[in-house]
C-alpha cells in the first residue's frame, strides 16, 4: 500500500455525500505525479475512489467500467450504489489468493421511494464490505483520517458544510502522512449536481 | 502447458496470463499471484485484510438455538467497522456466526447458503444443519486453512436443534454450547459458569446497561430465572469488555422449530457520549484552486413536437 | 529459536497541550498487552513538582521506573539547591537520563508539561533516547496518528484560512482546551482498540492566574503542595470499556 501512496475518504451529509482524495502518485519516497486521479464516476450519482497500488487502481477502474457497462446494457438502467458495492466486493474476492492491492471507497445517492438517500461503503482488499452511516476512509493516511473524521464529523451537514468538514479532514490527515498529499480533490454529490473542487494544500 | 496432445478433459490453462476480460471461469482467479509474490519480495507489504477479532457464541436451550455475536471489525489495531453484522443467513432456520477474515466468512456463508437453497429445492425437503456443516467443512478443508473462516453454525431442522463449530482447516465439533474468536475464552468462562440443559429463553427486555456480573453493586433480584438469551448476551458482553478485538453492540438470533428471530443490536452497551464541542467550519475556511459543477438530469418531461402520434401498429 | 524479548507494548495514549499561562497533560488509564486488558486503571501521568507533570507511554515497566528515577533526581536537586527544578532544566535532565541508556533504552515516549520560569505554559516531547523539543501540543502512543492531526487542525488551525481581516488566536482558553482533550480521547477510544477505560487530565496553572476556565468542570481535585506558587489539578473522566 505504501508503494505508490494515496488516500481516499467519503462522508455522509444531509441528502448529500462527499468523496475526496489526494493527488500524489509516488515510487516509495519519490513523488512522481501530483495529478493522479483515483476517484472515478460510475454513474451520474455514484463515485468510486481506489486507494492503493497505482496499476491496480487503473486496472480495476477499467474492470469496473466494463462490468457496469454490461450491467447497464442488460438491466437498461443505471446501477445503484449498493449493488455496485457488491459488484466491487465480488470482483475483489475472485482474487482472494492473489489480491489487487486496493482499498475501494464507494459514495453515491441511492434512489429510494422516499427520494435520494446518501450511501457510502468501503471494502478491504479482498472485498469485505463496510457500510458505515457516517464516514469511511482508505489508504496510507487511513489511521490519521479515522482520528480526524471521528472528531470532526457531525450528522446532517449540508453540502457546503460537508465540503468544509471533509476537506479539513483530508488535508490535515495527509499532511501527517509522507505517502499522501501533493494536492487534493473533493466531489460533493447532491441530487441535482456534482461539485468538484481542487484544494490548495501543502505540496511537500 | 506445452504438450502436443490436447488433454481431453481439461481446458488448456495458460499460466498467469490474463484470462480475457470477456470470460472468467467461476471460482478464484490466481492470475495476480506471481506478481504479488514478486512485489512482496521487493518489500511491498500486503495490506491488512479486515479481521473480525470477535466474540461469537451459540448455545442450545429448551426450544432451539440462540446465537450471539459482537459487532466490531478490526484492521490491525484500528476499528474499521463499529457495527458490522456477524450472524449470517444460511437458511430460514439455520444461521452462522463468523469469526476470522471478514471477507472469507461473508463469502463462504453466502456460497453455502446459495448451495443449501439449491439442495433444498433438489431434495424437496427443508435443509438440515448437518448438510450446511458438511458443505462448509469440505470447502474449508479443500483450501487447507487459507480461507480464514471460523464459524459457529446453528439451526433447527426436522431432526431437532443442532449446534456446530467449524474451524478454518475444516474440523468440526458438535456441542451444546460453543464460543469462537479472540473473545472466546472470556465468553466460555460465562457459559461454563451458567449453562444448564433445557434453559428457558427468557423474554424480559434487557436493559442496554452493562451486564449484571459487570457492576459492583450487590443488589440483585432474589430469584434469578434461567434465561438463555441473557446468558448468551452475558457471554458476548464478557468478550466485548475483556477482549480488545471485540466491542460495540451485541447481536443475537433465537432459532426455534417454528420461527427465527434476528435481534440486531439487541443490547447497545457502548453508545458514544455526546461530544463536548460542536465542530463546524466557516464557509471559505478551505482554500480552493478550482471548481467545476456538473449539473445532473433530475427529471425529464417528454413533450412531442409534432401533432400526430407515432404509428406503432 | 526465538530469544527473550525484554520489551513489550502496553498500549494507551497520552497528550499534552500548552496554553498561554497553563498546561494540560492527559492520558488514558488502560494498560493492555496484545488483546488482553491488564488493568483498567494504571496511571500514566504523574506529578513531578507543582509546576511539572510527566506523562509516559510505551513499555509500562520502563515508564514507571523512569518516572521514579526522575522523581529521585528532582528530590536530590531540591535538597541541594533549596528550590524546585525549573521546567526547561527538567526537560534537559530527562534527555540526559534517557541518553545514558542509549544502548538499552527505556522504551518510553515521554511528554513533559508544565509552567516555565517566565510563567508561560510549555510542553516538551521526547523520543525513547532523549531527542526533545518544546511544542504547543503533542500526542504520543498507539493512537498518536489519530490524535495529532486533529490537534494540528484545532490548536494550530492548520489548513484553515482565517476570515478576511481576522487571524487565528495563538493560544486557546482553558475551557476549549479541556473540551478538545476530552473529544480527542473519546474519538481515539472509538477507533483504537488499545484506548479506553478512563481518562486522567492534569491541569497546571501559572502563578497568580486564578481559576478561570475550571469553574464548570466536574470532579476537579487539587494536588498542589506548596502555597503561593503554581497550582495543579487533576480531573478524571470515564471512557468506553469495550
Amino acid at each position: 500500500m505504501e508503494y505508490n501512496g494515496g488516500s481516499v475518504i467519503a462522508m455522509v451529509g444531509k441528502d448529500c455525500v462527499a468523496i475526496a482524495s489526494d493527488l500524489r502518485f509516488g515510487n516509495q519516497a519519490l513523488g512522481i505525479a501530483s495529478n493522479f486521479q483515483r476517484i472515478f464516476p460510475v454513474t451520474d450519482r455514484t463515485y468510486v475512489g481506489l486507494a492503493g497500488l497505482g496499476t491496480d487502481v487503473t486496472t480495476l477502474r477499467e474492470r469496473f467500467r466494463y462490468r457496469v457497462n454490461m450491467y447497464t446494457i442488460k438491466e437498461e438502467r443505471d446501477i445503484e450504489p449498493q449493488t455496485f458495492a457488491h459488484l466491487v466486493s465480488s470482483t475483489l474476492y475472485e482474487h482472494r489468493f492473489g489480491p489487487y492491492f486496493v482499498e475501494p471507497v464507494i459514495a453515491g445517492l441511492e434512489n429510494t421511494s422516499s427520494g435520494s438517500k446518501p450511501f457510502i461503503a468501503a471494502a478491504d482488499l479482498i472485498g469485505c464490505l463496510n457500510f458505515a452511516k457516517d464516514f469511511v476512509v482508505a489508504g496510507t493516511a487511513s489511521s490519521k483520517l479515522y482520528g480526524l473524521a471521528e472528531g470532526l464529523w457531525e450528522p446532517d451537514l449540508g453540502p457546503e458544510d460537508l465540503f468544509e468538514t471533509i476537506s479539513q479532514t483530508l488535508l490535515n490527515g495527509v499532511d501527517r502522512d509522507a505517502f499522501s498529499g501533493w494536492g487534493a480533490v473533493v466531489h460533493v454529490i447532491t441530487k441535482d449536481r456534482v461539485v468538484t473542487r481542487t484544494l490548495k494544500g501543502r505540496m511537500d | 502447458m506445452e504438450c502436443g496432445v490436447r488433454c481431453p478433459r481439461r481446458r488448456r490453462v495458460r499460466p498467469f496470463c490474463t484470462q480475457t476480460a470477456m470470460y472468467r471461469g467461476p471460482g478464484f482467479d490466481f492470475s495476480n499471484s506471481l506478481r504479488n509474490d514478486f512485489l512482496q519480495h521487493k518489500g511491498v507489504a500486503l495490506p491488512k485484510a479486515t479481521s473480525t477479532g470477535t466474540t461469537i457464541v451459540g448455545c442450545i436451550f429448551k426450544d432451539g438455538i440462540i446465537l450471539g455475536a459482537d459487532t466490531r471489525a478490526t484492521e490491525g489495531e484500528i476499528v474499521a467497522d463499529k457495527n458490522c453484522e456477524k450472524i449470517h443467513y444460511i437458511a430460514e432456520s439455520i444461521r452462522c456466526c463468523g469469526a476470522g477474515t471478514a471477507a472469507d466468512t461473508e463469502f463462504v456463508t453466502a456460497a453455502i447458503s446459495s448451495n443449501i437453497e439449491l439442495h433444498a429445492l433438489s431434495t424437496g425437503r427443508k435443509p438440515r444443519v448437518v448438510a450446511a456443516m458438511t458443505m462448509l467443512k469440505q470447502y474449508l478443508f479443500q483450501y487447507q486453512g487459507h480461507v480464514g473462516a471460523a464459524l459457529v453454525l446453528g439451526g433447527v431442522d426436522s431432526t431437532g436443534a443442532h449446534l456446530f463449530t467449524v474451524h478454518p482447516h475444516g474440523s468440526t465439533d458438535k456441542l451444546p454450547y460453543v464460543t469462537m474468536g479472540s473473545g472466546s475464552l472470556a465468553a466460555m468462562a460465562v457459559f461454563e459458569n451458567g449453562w444448564k440443559p433445557n434453559m428457558e429463553v427468557g423474554r424480559q427486555p434487557l436493559s442496554p446497561a452493562l451486564p449484571s456480573w459487570y457492576s459492583n453493586d450487590n443488589v440483585r433480584p432474589a430469584v434469578q430465572r434461567e434465561e438463555a438469551l441473557k446468558l448468551v448476551c452475558d457471554a458476548v458482553a464478557a468478550g466485548i469488555f475483556n477482549d480488545l478485538g471485540s466491542g460495540s453492540n451485541i447481536d443475537a438470533c433465537v432459532i426455534t422449530a417454528t420461527h427465527t428471530e434476528m435481534l440486531r443490536n439487541f443490547v447497545k452497551p457502548n453508545e458514544r457520549v455526546a461530544k463536548e464541542l460542536k465542530y463546524g467550519f466557516r464557509h471559505g475556511t478551505t482554500a480552493i484552486k478550482s471548481e467545476h459543477i456538473r449539473s445532473l438530469v433530475v427529471s425529464e418531461e417528454i413533450t412531442p413536437i409534432r401533432g400526430e402520434a407515432m404509428d406503432v401498429s | 529459536m526465538s530469544s527473550f524479548n525484554p520489551y513489550t507494548q502496553n498500549g494507551g495514549t497520552i497528550l499534552a497541550i500548552a496554553g498561554a499561562d497553563f498546561s494540560v497533560v492527559a492520558g488514558d488509564t488502560r494498560q493492555s498487552e496484545g488483546y488482553n486488558i491488564q488493568t483498567r486503571y494504571a496511571p500514566k501521568v504523574f506529578r513531578l513538582t507543582d509546576r511539572a507533570v510527566l506523562a509516559v507511554n510505551g513499555f509500562a515497566a520502563d515508564g514507571n521506573m523512569f518516572v521514579k528515577k526522575v522523581k529521585q533526581r528532582l528530590e536530590w536537586y531540591r535538597h541541594a539547591h533549596a528550590k524546585d527544578m525549573p521546567l526547561r532544566s527538567i526537560a534537559r535532565l530527562i534527555q540526559t537520563m534517557l541518553y545514558s541508556r542509549r544502548f538499552f533504552p527505556y522504551y518510553v515516549y515521554n511528554i513533559l508539561g508544565g509552567i516555565e520560569e517566565d510563567g508561560s505554559g510549555a510542553v516538551y516531547s521526547f523520543d525513547p533516547v532523549g531527542s526533545y523539543e518544546r511544542e504547543t501540543c503533542r500526542a504520543a502512543g498507539p493512537a498518536q496518528s489519530l490524535l495529532q492531526p486533529f490537534l494540528d487542525n484545532q490548536i494550530y488551525f492548520k489548513n484553515q484560512q482565517p476570515a478576511p481581516g481576522m487571524s487565528h488566536p495563538t493560544h486557546l482558553p482553558l475551557q476549549a482546551v479541556l473540551a478538545l482533550v476530552i473529544d480527542s480521547f473519546t474519538s481515539a477510544t472509538e477507533r483504537h482498540i488499545e484506548v479506553g477505560d478512563g481518562l486522567e487530565m492534569y491541569i497546571i496553572l501559572g502563578k497568580g492566574r486564578g481559576l478561570q476556565g475550571l469553574e464548570g468542570v466536574k470532579g476537579v481535585q487539587e494536588l498542589t503542595i506548596s502555597e503561593d506558587g503554581e497550582r495543579i489539578f487533576v480531573v478524571r473522566r470515564e471512557l468506553k470499556k469495550d
